[in-house]
């Protein structure tokens, strides 16, 4: 594993070349098959969504789509999801813990998306509502932040019962310049914030946040996007193995604990 | 030394039936003047204080510290806190952030932005949790967090209603990523007290927002707002940025969540005890203590 600072790894994720969901989902799955919709209001670009198989097991895929172009991105939001978004995954959360599937989230995004209407259409509640079901999902859940994992839009797809990281990705509580800007009223100071506030896959592996880092070729994934998808294949396969092997009450109670048990506090 | 400021607290209660025509404290209010946020009128400090700071003008529901809140909604000497001498660490070594804590602890007799426990409410036990706005903005730390799953834990032991008043600007930034856990972990002690039975009562008091509406206060089986507060996922500001242009007067008030389906009514303050004390009545719980013949 490479030796980069969080503000070098801000830039390789940063890569217009960087894989997405859209490279990842055929390298690493078979007969994908998009569901959309969230059954209420419309289907979100920003998440895709469907079933497909890991090797010759069933399972659900929940993605955040980043675009590589502009065309993609406005289809995309620029992978910012909206309540619909989120209220789709939690469809298809359903929908795979009634068949027995695990469930895979591909997480990939700056944020929620914050705007009129979907502050209208309850955007805090939207991603309240996912947190608090997939903690008790009763199927296995796997979680990969590929690039950027950005705060509670992030989170919404991250109550799992492993948190793997792509080696170059990031997971943090606001992105380094909204927290420069806020804290100290200057987002110039993006860089400084990036390395203050840990929020490499080393860094959340100390804070046990982060269960498992899944190395990057030499530069980044875009140097190797098969070779990527390779690494994330072979982790999940152990995960899905690993986790479907466990009684369900086992592996909700771990999943709580999981979350439970962070917080750093005396008494 | 909490349990000083509690007492304090029950020292300063009156008889339940003057809870409307309350006698202020003889003491002399600091500023003369109150200039209500929301419709810029301005009014004598000591009407404000009697209409137990709303604004006579627009109704808005001014912020209360956690003193206040807990004296108008618990029974007088009925509230037994929890998680008092809890205090955060500072997980990414945020410069300053233990002298920033210690200040607001000695300013605020708190020892973060939550304060919890068990009371009753016209007889009926509740645990209780009040955030506090004069705390860092009320925002969710390791602290936070720990303390609302708890309550909520303790909750799904002993078979408790969950009442929260929520006040909050977000997750606490200063705690990098083991802020953003918190509204998991919070949110999953919901959810098992949730699954257990449990009533849970979310009352949004001013303001409540951001990680905190987006974990716990969007989960209350019953979600209640005080009148003109703000309530919303993402910052104004943040918007305003976003769709350069003005945003409607009402937006992220709790009318606009009225009106789009996520609050199921609006409570005035002077109302408060009755519409709780009446919604755990209606969901079977038992009072705990006959002591309100005054209603």
């Amino acid at each position: 594993m490479s030796e980069l600072t969080a503000t070098q790894r801000l830039e390789i994720i940063r890569e217009k070349t960087r894989p997405t969901v859209n490279d990842y989902i055929p390298l690493i799955f078979n007969h994908f098959t998009e569901f959309h919709g969230d059954r209420h209001f419309g289907d979100d670009g920003a998440i895709m969504a469907g079933i497909a198989t890991l090797n010759s097991t069933p399972v659900t895929v929940i993605a955040q789509v980043k675009g590589r172009n502009l065309e993609e991105n406005k289809r995309s939001n620029f992978s910012m999801p909206n309540p619909e978004g989120y209220r789709k995954a939690l469809r298809l959360a359903y929908q795979a813990e009634k068949f027995h599937r695990p469930v895979i989230c591909l997480v990939d995004t700056p944020g929620a998306f914050c705007g009129v209407d979907a502050e209208k259409r309850g955007q805090g509640e939207a991603i309240a509502r996912n947190i608090a079901e997939f903690m008790t999902l009763k199927t296995p859940v796997i979680s990969v932040v590929l690039g950027e994992g950005g705060s509670g839009g992030a989170l919404a797809l991250a109550v799992c019962d492993e948190l793997a990281m792509l080696e170059n990705a990031l997971y943090s509580v606001i992105s380094p310049r909204g927290f420069a800007s806020i804290l100290w009223k200057d987002p110039s100071r993006e860089k400084e914030a990036a390395e203050l506030m840990k929020i490499t896959a080393e860094d959340l592996t100390r804070f046990g946040v982060c269960d498992k880092i899944i190395a990057e070729p030499v530069g980044g994934a875009h140097n190797d996007p098969h070779l990527t998808a390779d690494n994330i294949s072979e982790y999940l396969l152990d995960a899905v193995e690993r986790l479907t092997k466990l009684d369900i009450d086992t592996l909700l109670e771990n999943r709580y604990q999981k979350f439970r048990k962070i917080g750093e506090f005396t008494e | 030394m909490l349990e000083d400021l509690f007492k304090m607290v029950r020292d300063r209660f009156n008889d339940d039936k003057t809870e409307d025509t309350k006698q202020e404290s003889p003491e002399i209010p600091k500023d003369l003047l109150f200039k209500c946020p929301r419709c810029q009128s301005v009014f004598y400090m000591d009407e404000f204080e009697k209409r137990r700071k709303t604004c006579p003008v627009c109704n808005y529901h001014a912020r209360l510290t956690w003193r206040e809140r807990l004296e108008i909604t618990a029974d007088k000497d009925s509230f037994e806190p929890f998680d008092a001498e809890m205090n955060s660490k500072n997980p990414i070594g945020f410069p300053e952030y233990e002298n920033k804590i210690k200040e607001l602890q000695d300013k605020n007799g708190i020892n973060d932005a939550v304060v919890t426990g068990v009371c009753t409410i016209r007889g009926y036990r509740a645990v209780l949790g009040i955030m506090d706005s004069n705390f860092m903005m009320a925002s969710m730390g390791s602290v936070v967090g720990e303390k609302i799953t708890r309550a909520f834990e303790y909750a799904t032991e002993h078979k408790l209603p969950v009442i929260l008043f929520t006040a909050s600007g977000g997750a606490r930034m200063q705690e990098g990523i083991i802020s953003l856990m918190q509204m998991a972990k919070t949110s999953g002690a919901v959810k098992r007290h949730s699954d257990a039975g449990g009533l849970y009562i979310t009352v949004l008091t001013d303001p409540t927002t951001g990680g905190v509406t987006a974990s716990f206060a969007s989960l209350g089986d019953i979600i209640l707002a005080e009148p003109k507060i703000l309530v919303g996922f993402a910052g104004r500001r943040v918007i305003q940025g976003t769709i350069k242009q003005k945003l409607p007067d009402d937006f992220q008030t709790a009318e606009f969540l009225l009106e789009n389906g996520f609050v199921d009514a609006i409570v005035e303050r002077k109302a408060m005890r009755k519409s709780l004390s009446n919604i755990l009545r209606l969901h079977n719980y038992k009072k705990v203590v006959d002591m309100w013949q005054h209603g």
